[in-house]
């Protein structure tokens, strides 16, 4: 039996003759954290509005849990919390008032809100401010209180857009802290964003929007290997030994060994070979001095796929 | 396609929120001054002349609706312009202004269809209106208890009421244009400014453009045909609806609202008063006529409102 609980086919958005979303097609298992990245304008926000069944399908479909977000918008709704970009309250009221309104909006009886709430802002750290105006909250905790709504909520599905825009560095971090625990806690989240560090330091899998259609989808490691050819950069220093580069470039799961200098290579390989690495240096006799890693960064993925250079070809692939 | 449950589900909620929104905003404080002194202006400049006038009138307590006394207009004229003013005050910022403190997606994303959230603004402003009106109405009744020292009539309180009851329905026509121009624009200032010119445009140049409009359309010398077409484009205007039904509710003289034939006045004793019943006969196609406008402008709001991304 499936364990994906969002499944998008040939989901598309039109308006009039232009396209927002073309042809989408993409699924997302039980407790696993997606990303959805692109740059502005390539779908991503309206995928996320048709999953919430608040933007129209114009073809294709989506089920949430198994749900019809156009035919039983509700059920999707009680399932899905979501946190806009740019998450608005109502500032003349407090952060638990902002919160009981929609705990009620949820038909939770008032016994059980208080404690939902309570429990809800204890977990976001803004339990000593819950009666203060949201007027008065920096944008910081703004992004947290919708966090707390989506807590709160007991949601199985949360859709993060763009939740660390605008933040400051410690912000983000205790943000990305707080996805990764409802992670944790079995919640599946579907995030979108174009601050790619933050997005790889999270996700499982990430599907890259281009013009309205996913252009690649797959884990950070996939994703290297197709845009980069490996994603993996291992370089070595050492002195001594014959043959290096020849032993190198054998390994298997190796795809380019390249000497930009004198006793040092740089290898691209489909995974973290720094052990075989060090084993060859040894076999050939030589004196191994560094040994360091770069894993694949979406950041150079991302640019390198649209840039339309596609897999890297400038090192000569010694590898048979 | 069928959605699946109620499309009121969390209207309740939508209502208590917008109320309590209302009651606690410095809108509302406005509004309490506004009806204190409409009603204080309204009473003092009538019971001057009504104490002028005889005591025998059966509907003396009807006089202080529509007594005028210069500089001051009469409680009607008060409630003319006072009303629209209100309405649009509660409504230009219905919609606009949940897009502009981006809670729209947010609230959008809860078990909720818009049905309700626009269906809900609209019934807790509509409410606010009519607390203030009951207000009101209970003011210059009490006050007029007061200086009158004679109590009003059962027919005139029944035409009190009824006065009260058409008072809210031209209160929810304003309130609907405004939440139709808080759904299409996105500036709360341009829909309150679009508002309200229409609102000057129907309540003071409309009246005065309709017979020559009525004259440009109408190629016939009868009299009768352009007066009747003059009217009836009068009456796009809910001012003249208003206007019309106040003549007909508060003045039990007023026998049509329309040109008056040789036919209808045979066997009529000029200067009697209608009945009560025959009176809101009189009024009654004014009244539709109000709570037809208020419905098909919040349709037209609705519409608006469904069709609208929400990305806020």
């Amino acid at each position: 039996m499936s364990n994906d609980v969002v499944e998008a086919q040939g989901l598309t958005r039109r308006y009039g003759t232009a396209y927002a979303v073309r042809d989408v097609s993409f699924t997302v298992g039980a407790g696993e954290i997606f990303g959805l990245l692109g740059p502005n304008g390539a779908g991503k926000t309206t995928t996320i509005l048709m999953l919430l069944g608040l933007s129209e399908i114009s073809a294709g479909k989506a089920r949430v849990f198994g749900h019809d977000p156009m035919r039983e918008p509700l059920a999707v709704k009680r399932l899905i919390g979501y946190l806009p970009d740019t998450v608005g309250f109502y500032d003349n009221i407090s952060a638990a008032d902002n919160l009981h309104y929609t705990g009620r909006l949820m038909g939770f009886p008032l016994a059980d809100r208080k404690k939902r709430i309570a429990a809800a802002l204890e977990r976001v750290g803004l339990a000593e401010v819950a009666n203060k105006k949201v007027g008065t909250f920096s944008r910081g905790m703004r992004q947290r209180l919708g966090l707390a709504e989506i807590v709160m909520k007991d949601a199985r599905i949360a859709i993060l857009d763009e939740p660390t825009n605008g933040l400051d560095p410690q912000a983000s971090v205790d943000l990305l802290d707080l996805i990764r625990s409802l992670k944790a806690q079995g919640v599946t989240i579907i995030l979108s964003s174009h601050l790619l560090d933050r997005v790889q330091s999270v996700c499982d899998r990430v599907a890259l929007f281009n013009g309205g259609r996913i252009a690649l989808m797959g884990t950070v490691e996939a994703l290297g290997r197709e845009v980069l050819g490996g994603g993996y950069v291992v370089e070595v220093e050492a002195d001594g030994g014959k043959s290096i580069a020849d032993r190198l470039a054998a390994l298997p799961g190796v795809r380019t060994v390249s000497e930009p200098a004198a006793g040092r290579w740089r290898m691209t390989c489909d995974r973290d070979m720094r052990g075989e690495a060090a084993a060859v240096v040894v076999a050939a006799g030589g004196h191994l001095h560094q040994l360091s890693l770069d894993r694949p960064s979406l950041e150079t993925i991302y640019t390198r796929y649209f840039q339309g250079q596609g897999p890297q070809r400038e090192e000569v692939p010694h590898a048979a | 396609m069928r959605r699946e449950g109620s499309p009121w589900q969390g209207l309740g909620v939508v209502v208590l929120k917008e109320l309590s929104d209302h009651f606690g905003s410095v809108r509302m404080r406005v509004l309490e001054w506004l009806v204190v002194l409409t009603a204080l202006a309204a009473v003092y400049g009538a019971i001057q002349d009504i104490r002028a006038v005889t005591a025998e009138d059966p509907f003396l307590f009807l006089h202080l609706f529509t007594t005028a006394r210069e500089p001051l207009p009469s409680f009607v004229s008060f409630l003319g312009f006072l009303v629209p003013l209100m309405a649009i005050g509660l409504g230009f910022d219905a919609v606009n202004g949940e897009h502009n403190r981006r809670t729209l997606s947010r609230i959008l994303a809860q078990p909720i269809y818009r049905d309700a959230l626009l269906f809900g603004k609209f019934i807790a402003a509509l409410a606010t209106l009519s607390v203030s009106l009951i207000a009101l109405w209970l003011l210059v009744i009490g006050l007029g208890l007061i200086m009158l020292g004679v109590p009003p009539g059962g027919e005139e309180m029944a035409r009190a009421f009824l006065l009260l009851v058409v008072t809210i329905a031209y209160a929810g026509v304003w309130l609907a244009l405004a939440m139709l121009f808080s759904t299409i624009f996105r500036s709360p200032a341009t829909a309150a400014l679009v508002a309200l010119g229409l609102w000057l445009f129907l309540t003071l140049i409309w009246p005065a453009l309709s017979p020559a409009i009525a004259e440009a359309v109408v190629w016939s010398e009868n009299q009768a045909t352009l007066v009747i077409t003059a009217q009836m484009l009068a009456r796009l205007s809910p001012s003249t609806l208003f206007g019309e039904c106040v003549m007909a509710i508060l003045h039990p003289s007023t026998r049509t609202l329309g040109p008056v034939y040789v036919s209808q006045l045979q066997g009529a004793v000029m200067g009697s008063p209608l009945p009560f019943w025959d009176s809101l006969m009189v009024a009654w196609p004014q009244i539709v006529g109000l709570v037809a406008a208020t419905i098909l402008l919040f349709v037209g709001g609705y519409v608006a409102f469904q069709r609208q991304e929400v990305r806020a």
